[in-house]
C-alpha cells in the first residue's frame, strides 16, 4: 500500500462525518482528513489526488475552508488523464469563483484542452469556461470558442454556444463576433444546439443593437419556421414532456421572437399567425403547456400585436386566474400587472377574479393581487372595490392586515369624492383594524371631519356607536375621544341628524362614560389617555352638570407615573375647579383645520400629532372664523407633544419653530404671536398674547385680532408651583405699588389702569387695564390696541373677553406689560385705540394716555 | 438566467450548490442561510415561487430534498419548474430511484449530471436520453482509465515488493 495514502475512501469519510453526533466531533473528523489531505498535497502524491479532491469538495460543501486545495485542482486539470481532468474541473468550479486570481493560471490548461482531440475533454473545458470564466479569460479564449462553434459534433457545438453566452455577458464588445455563427446555429436540427443557439441570439440582442437588427433581418423567418415545426411535430419520445414536444424549445423561440418583434411592426405581423396558433392549440392542463402559454402571452404583450391577439392573451390570463393551481394564479397576477399598463380595460373585466385572489390562502398571491387591485382602482369602481376590501379586512390574518389597511386607506383618500363616503369607509376601517391604521391616516380623517361641519354630528354619533363594539382598536378610540370632546353637544342633542341615521339617545353621562372607559382601559396608551383627558376637560365645559364627576375622574390621575398625564390631570383639575370663568373659552370649538396645508405638510411633518386643543375661540355670534395659535408645542423631541402642552423651558422658546409647527397643522396665516421687539419671546406671550403694538410687529396680523383669555400659566414640573401660579393670578394686583389711573374716558367707554412692578425689575411694569361700558348697549368684538414710543416695549395679553355688557354691569380686563428702557429718564406714554361693534355697527375710539404715575 | 442552484435537505443541510453568478464564499453562506429560512418554512399548499431581493427563487420539494433555483425577475418561472423536474428525472434514471442518500455519497456524479443540463445558467439539453448517453460515455472513460491505472500499479507494486 502506498505509504502516503490517506487511508479512508471517500465513502468512508462521508459515513464517518454523518455518524458524528455533535459539531465538535464533526470538526475533529474534518480536521483529521484535512491534515492528511494537506500532507498528501505537499508530498505531491499522485495516486490519491483524485479521491482527495473529492473529499475536499465534500468538506467544502459542509462549509469548512478549503483554500489549500485550489492548487491541487490546477494540478489535476493539467494532468493527462480524463478522470483527473474531470474531477479537477469540478473542483475548480466548486472551490473557486471568478474573482480569484488563481483562476488565471488555468487559462493555459484550458487552451490546451479546448484543442484536445478527446471531445469529452473539450466538453469539460467548455463547461468550466462557461461557468466561471472571468473577463480576461473570456477575451483570451474567444478564438478557440468561435472555432468550436463550427465543429460538427452537436455536443461540443451546444456547449460552445452556451460558453459564448458567458463571454458576451462578460465582454459585451465581443458580441458582434458571434452574430454570424449564432444565426447559422438556428439552421441546425439538433434540439440541444437549437436551444443553445436561440439562447445565444437572445443574449446577443440584449448586448448589442446591431446584433438585434441583424438577427431581426435574417432570422425572423427561420424562427417562425422552427416554432411551427416543433409545434406541429408528431410524437417524439425523446423530447416529449406531458404530450408536448420539447416545451423548452417552444419557450426559447417565443422569447427570442419577443425580442425581435418588440417595436417592429413588420416582424410582429410575421409572427402573428404562429402566435395565435400556439396560443390556441397548446394544452393547458399540465405545467409544461402552461409554461408555453405564459411565454406566449408575454410575447404577445411585448410585440406590436393585433388587438385580436391581445384579447386572446388576456383571455388566457383570465383562465389562468381561475386555475386551481397556485403557481398558475401567481404567474397570471404577475402578468396582469404588466398588462394593466398596456390594456387596462381588458384587465378590468377580470376584476372580480382578482378580488377573489386577494382572499387567497397563499401569502404571495394575496400580495400580488392586492397590488394589482390597487392599480385597477378608478373612479367608477372604487366604491365596490373598497367595500370588498373592507369586508375582507375582517377576515384577513394579522400579517396581511397591515398591508391591506394601508392600501385601503390610500385608495379611500385618493378617490373619495364625497366626504360622507370617505368618513364612513374610514370608520369601518378603524373599527375593523384600527390598530393597524397609521397616525397619518387618522389625522387626515380628523382634518376631514373638522372641515365638514354638516357631518360632524353624524361622525360623532357613528363613532359613539362604533366604540360600543370595537373599543380595542386604538385609533378608533382616539378619534372617538377627540370627536366626543369636540362635538359632544352634537352627540347629546342629536344635532345634524342625517336621513339614514338611526336615532340614538345619548346622555351627557353616557358620553363621559365613553371617555372614561378610554381613559381607564388597560390597553390605552399614553397618547390615548392624554387625548381622553383633554376631551374630558372639553366636556366639563360643554356639559356643566358633569363637571364634578369629570373633575374626579381627572384627579384620579394626579399621581400618574407618566409625567404628561400627571401634568394634564393637575392642570385641568385646576381649571375645572377654580377657573370656570375662563374654562369655556379655553375649550371652545377648534378652528377648522386647513386641509390642503395639512396634506401638504404631512410628508414633512414628523410630529403628525394633533395640535393642541387649547384654542379658545370666542365665538361671538357671527364672528368670522378666527384663527388662533394653539398650544405651543415642545421642540420635536417628545411624541406626546401638544395637547394642551404648556410646558415651557426656562429659556424662552423661539417663536419660529413653534409657530411653524402651528402653521403646519392649522394652516395658513395664523397669528404668530407678536414677539416683542427683541426681547425674549416668552412662551406665555406666544400662547396668549395677541396684542399688536404697531411699532414692533412685523408678523402679519389678520384683520380681527381676537383676544384670548390670558392666564399667565407657567406650568412647572412639580405640581405645587403650578397651583400657586394659577392661584396667584387673580390676585396679581393685590398690592399695587402705584396708584391706578383713569387712562381713558369717553361718554361710552372707560379704561382704568392699575400697576404692579416686580421687585427686581424696575423697568418692567405690569398694567391691568379694565374696560367698562358706559353706554346702554352691549359691545361685542371688543378689541384694544396700544402703541408706545420707541424706547418702550409693550406686550399685550389677551383680554378676558370680547363682550362688554352694557351699563357697566361687567368689565373686560386685559394685562399689559411695558418695559421702559429709559426708566427713570422718560415717563411712560401710550396711545390707545378701541374697536368694537355696537348694534351691529363698528365703532372706533382712540386716545392718548399721558397721566401715568411717575417712576414707571 | 439561473443565478444559482441549491439542493437543501429538510433540516437545512446543503446537498449541492452551483453558482453561475459571482458570489464570494461569505456571500454564499449568507444566501444559503437566508433562503433556507425562507423556503423551508413555507407550507405545502403555497405556490412554488418566492420573491427574494429582486430575484425570484423557484423551488420544488421532492421527498426530503428541496430543489431551488434563483432566476431573474423577468424569467419564466413555470419553465424553471420544468427544468427542475427534468434534472430530477435524469437523476432518477441514472441512480435508479434516486434518494437523498445517493446524492450525498455520489455528490460528484450529481454535479456531472447538472453540468450536462445547465451551463452559464442556461439550459443545455432537452433530451434525457442524450444526457444519459453523454454521462455514460464519460463514466466508461473514467472506468477504463482507472482499470488501467490499477493494473499498472499492481505491476509496479509487484515489481517493487
Amino acid at each position: 500500500m502506498n505509504p502516503f495514502s490517506s487511508g479512508t475512501r471517500l465513502r468512508d469519510m462521508i459515513r464517518a462525518i454523518r455518524a458524528c453526533k455533535t459539531a465538535a466531533e464533526e470538526r475533529a473528523v474534518v480536521r483529521k482528513e484535512c491534515a492528511s489531505i494537506r500532507a498528501a498535497i505537499s508530498e505531491n502524491d499522485q495516486d490519491y489526488s483524485h479521491r482527495n479532491l473529492a473529499k475536499l469538495m465534500f468538506i467544502h460543501m459542509l462549509g469548512y475552508p478549503t483554500h489549500f486545495g485550489q492548487m491541487e485542482c490546477l494540478k489535476l486539470i493539467a494532468s493527462s488523464g480524463f478522470p483527473e481532468k474531470r474531477i479537477g474541473y469540478l473542483g475548480l468550479m466548486l472551490l473557486l469563483d471568478e474573482r480569484q486570481e488563481v483562476l488565471m493560471l488555468v487559462t493555459n490548461s484550458l487552451k490546451q484542452d479546448l484543442n484536445h482531440s478527446n471531445q469529452y475533454i473539450v466538453g469539460l473545458a467548455l463547461c468550466a469556461l462557461g461557468n466561471i470564466c472571468s473577463a480576461e479569460m473570456a477575451r483570451d479564449l474567444t478564438p478557440e470558442v468561435e472555432r468550436l462553434l463550427q465543429t460538427r459534433d452537436p455536443n461540443i457545438k451546444k456547449k460552445a454556444a452556451l460558453c459564448s453566452i458567458r463571454i458576451i455577458r462578460k465582454v459585451p464588445d465581443l458580441a458582434e463576433n458571434f452574430m454570424g455563427p449564432a444565426s447559422s446555429l438556428l439552421k441546425e436540427k439538433h434540439h440541444g444546439v437549437l436551444i443553445a443557439g436561440v439562447q445565444l441570439c437572445i443574449d446577443l440582442c440584449k448586448a448589442s443593437t446591431n446584433a438585434l437588427e441583424y438577427l431581426r433581418k435574417n432570422c425572423t423567418e427561420g424562427l417562425v419556421r422552427i416554432l411551427r415545426d416543433v409545434s406541429n411535430s408528431p410524437y417524439a419520445p425523446e423530447y416529449d414532456i406531458a404530450g408536448i414536444t420539447d416545451p423548452f424549445l417552444h419557450i426559447r423561440v417565443l422569447r427570442l421572437m419577443r425580442m425581435l418583434g418588440q417595436g417592429d411592426a413588420d416582424s410582429s405581423e410575421y409572427m402573428n399567425d404562429i402566435l395565435a396558433q400556439v396560443a390556441t392549440k397548446t394544452e393547458s392542463n399540465k405545467n409544461a403547456g402552461n409554461a408555453i402559454l405564459y411565454e406566449c402571452v408575454e410575447t404577445i404583450m411585448g410585440i406590436e400585436a393585433t388587438s385580436g391577439l391581445r384579447v386572446l392573451a388576456i383571455n388566457i390570463l383570465g383562465r389562468f386566474l381561475s386555475n386551481r393551481d397556485n403557481n398558475i394564479r401567481y404567474v397570471a397576477l404577475n402578468m396582469l400587472m404588466k398588462a394593466v399598463t398596456v390594456d387596462s380595460q381588458a384587465v378590468q373585466r377580470h376584476r372580480t377574479t382578482i378580488l377573489e385572489c386577494v382572499k387567497d390562502s397563499d401569502a404571495s398571491i394575496r400580495k400580488r393581487a392586492l397590488e394589482l387591485v390597487f392599480l385597477l382602482v378608478n373612479d367608477t369602481n372604487v366604491k365596490s372595490l373598497t367595500k370588498e376590501l373592507i369586508d375582507y379586512l375582517e377576515a384577513s390574518d394579522q400579517e396581511f392586515k397591515g398591508d391591506l389597511t394601508a392600501k385601503i386607506c390610500s385608495i379611500v383618500e385618493k378617490f373619495s369624492q364625497e366626504k360622507l363616503w370617505y368618513i364612513d369607509q374610514m370608520f369601518k376601517v378603524l373599527s375593523l383594524a384600527g390598530n393597524y391604521v397609521k397616525d397619518d391616516e387618522w389625522h387626515a380623517l380628523i382634518v376631514m371631519i373638522s372641515n365638514a361641519p354638516d357631518l360632524q354630528g353624524y361622525s360623532v354619533r357613528s363613532l359613539y356607536k362604533a366604540f360600543q363594539t370595537s373599543n380595542e382598536q386604538e385609533s378608533l378610540v382616539r378619534v372617538t375621544v377627540w370627536c366626543i370632546g369636540e362635538y359632544g353637544e352634537m352627540l347629546v342633542n342629536n344635532v345634524g341628524v342625517l336621513e339614514m341615521e338611526e336615532p340614538i339617545t345619548v346622555t351627557e353621562s353616557d358620553a363621559v362614560d365613553v371617555v372614561e372607559v378610554a381613559l381607564k382601559c388597560h390597553s390605552s396608551d399614553i397618547t390615548t389617555r392624554a387625548m381622553s383627558l383633554v376631551a374630558l376637560l372639553k366636556l366639563s365645559s360643554r356639559f356643566p352638570p358633569t363637571s364634578e364627576r369629570i373633575r374626579e375622574i381627572v384627579m384620579h390621575h394626579k399621581g400618574n407615573v407618566e409625567l404628561e398625564l400627571q401634568q394634564r390631570s393637575i392642570e385641568f383639575n385646576s381649571i375645572i375647579q377654580r377657573h370656570q370663568n375662563i374654562k369655556s373659552s379655553l375649550v371652545e370649538r377648534m378652528p377648522v383645520l386647513d386641509e390642503s396645508a395639512y396634506i401638504g405638510k404631512r410628508a414633512g411633518s414628523s410630529q403628525a400629532t394633533l395640535s393642541a386643543d387649547k384654542s379658545s375661540q370666542p365665538t361671538s355670534s357671527g364672528a368670522s372664523s378666527l384663527k388662533l395659535p394653539n398650544g405651543v408645542t415642545k421642540p420635536p423631541a417628545s411624541p406626546l407633544v401638544d395637547l394642551l402642552d404648556l410646558s415651557s423651558d426656562d429659556a424662552p422658546v423661539s417663536t419660529s419653530s413653534t409657530t411653524e409647527f402651528l402653521h403646519d397643522l392649522l394652516g395658513g396665516d395664523l397669528i404668530s404671536p407678536a414677539p416683542s421687539g427683541g426681547g425674549g419671546t416668552d412662551i406665555l406671550m406666544d400662547l396668549l398674547s395677541i396684542g399688536s403694538p404697531s411699532a414692533s410687529t412685523d408678523i402679519p396680523v389678520p384683520n380681527t385680532i381676537s383676544s384670548k383669555q390670558g392666564n399667565a400659566r407657567e406650568p412647572k414640573i412639580a405640581p405645587a408651583p403650578v397651583m400657586d401660579l394659577l392661584d396667584g393670578l387673580p390676585s396679581r394686583n393685590e398690592n399695587p405699588v402705584y396708584p391706578s389711573i383713569m387712562a381713558f374716558e369717553s361718554s361710552t367707554l372707560k379704561i382704568t389702569f392699575s400697576f404692579t412692578k416686580q421687585p427686581g425689575n424696575p423697568q418692567v411694569t405690569v398694567i391691568q387695564a379694565t374696560f367698562t361700558n358706559l353706554s346702554s348697549s352691549a359691545y361685542t368684538d371688543f378689541i384694544f390696541q396700544a402703541a408706545v414710543p420707541k424706547f418702550i416695549q409693550l406686550q399685550l395679553d389677551p383680554a378676558s373677553s370680547s363682550t362688554l355688557p352694557a351699563g357697566g354691569s361687567g368689565t373686560i380686563t386685559q394685562m399689559l406689560t411695558v418695559t421702559n428702557s429709559q426708566h427713570g429718564q422718560k415717563a411712560l406714554a401710550m396711545r390707545v385705540r378701541m374697536a368694537y361693534k355696537v348694534n351691529n355697527q363698528e365703532k372706533l375710539e382712540q386716545g392718548q394716555i399721558d397721566n401715568f404715575p411717575p417712576g414707571l | 438566467m439561473i443565478h444559482f442552484v441549491i439542493l437543501l435537505s429538510r433540516q437545512g443541510k446543503v446537498r449541492l450548490t452551483k453558482w453561475y453568478s459571482p458570489y464570494s464564499q461569505k456571500e454564499r453562506t449568507k444566501v444559503i442561510r437566508e433562503l433556507s429560512g425562507l423556503i423551508l418554512t413555507r407550507g405545502p399548499k403555497l405556490c412554488n415561487f418566492v420573491e427574494w431581493k429582486g430575484y425570484k427563487v423557484v423551488y420544488r420539494r421532492y421527498a426530503s430534498l428541496y430543489f431551488c433555483m434563483c432566476i431573474d425577475a423577468d424569467d419564466n418561472e413555470l419553465e424553471i419548474l420544468e427544468i427542475i423536474h427534468h434534472f430530477v428525472e435524469i437523476l432518477d434514471r441514472y441512480f435508479g430511484s434516486v434518494c437523498e442518500l445517493d446524492l450525498i455519497f455520489n455528490f460528484h456524479k450529481a454535479y456531472y449530471i447538472l453540468d450536462e443540463i445547465l451551463i452559464a445558467g442556461e439550459f443545455q439539453e432537452p433530451s434525457k436520453k442524450t444526457v444519459a448517453r453523454l454521462i455514460a460515455a464519460q463514466d466508461s472513460l473514467v472506468e477504463t482509465a482507472q482499470e488501467q491505472a490499477s493494473s499498472i500499479s499492481n505491476m509496479i507494486g509487484q515489481a517493487t515488493k
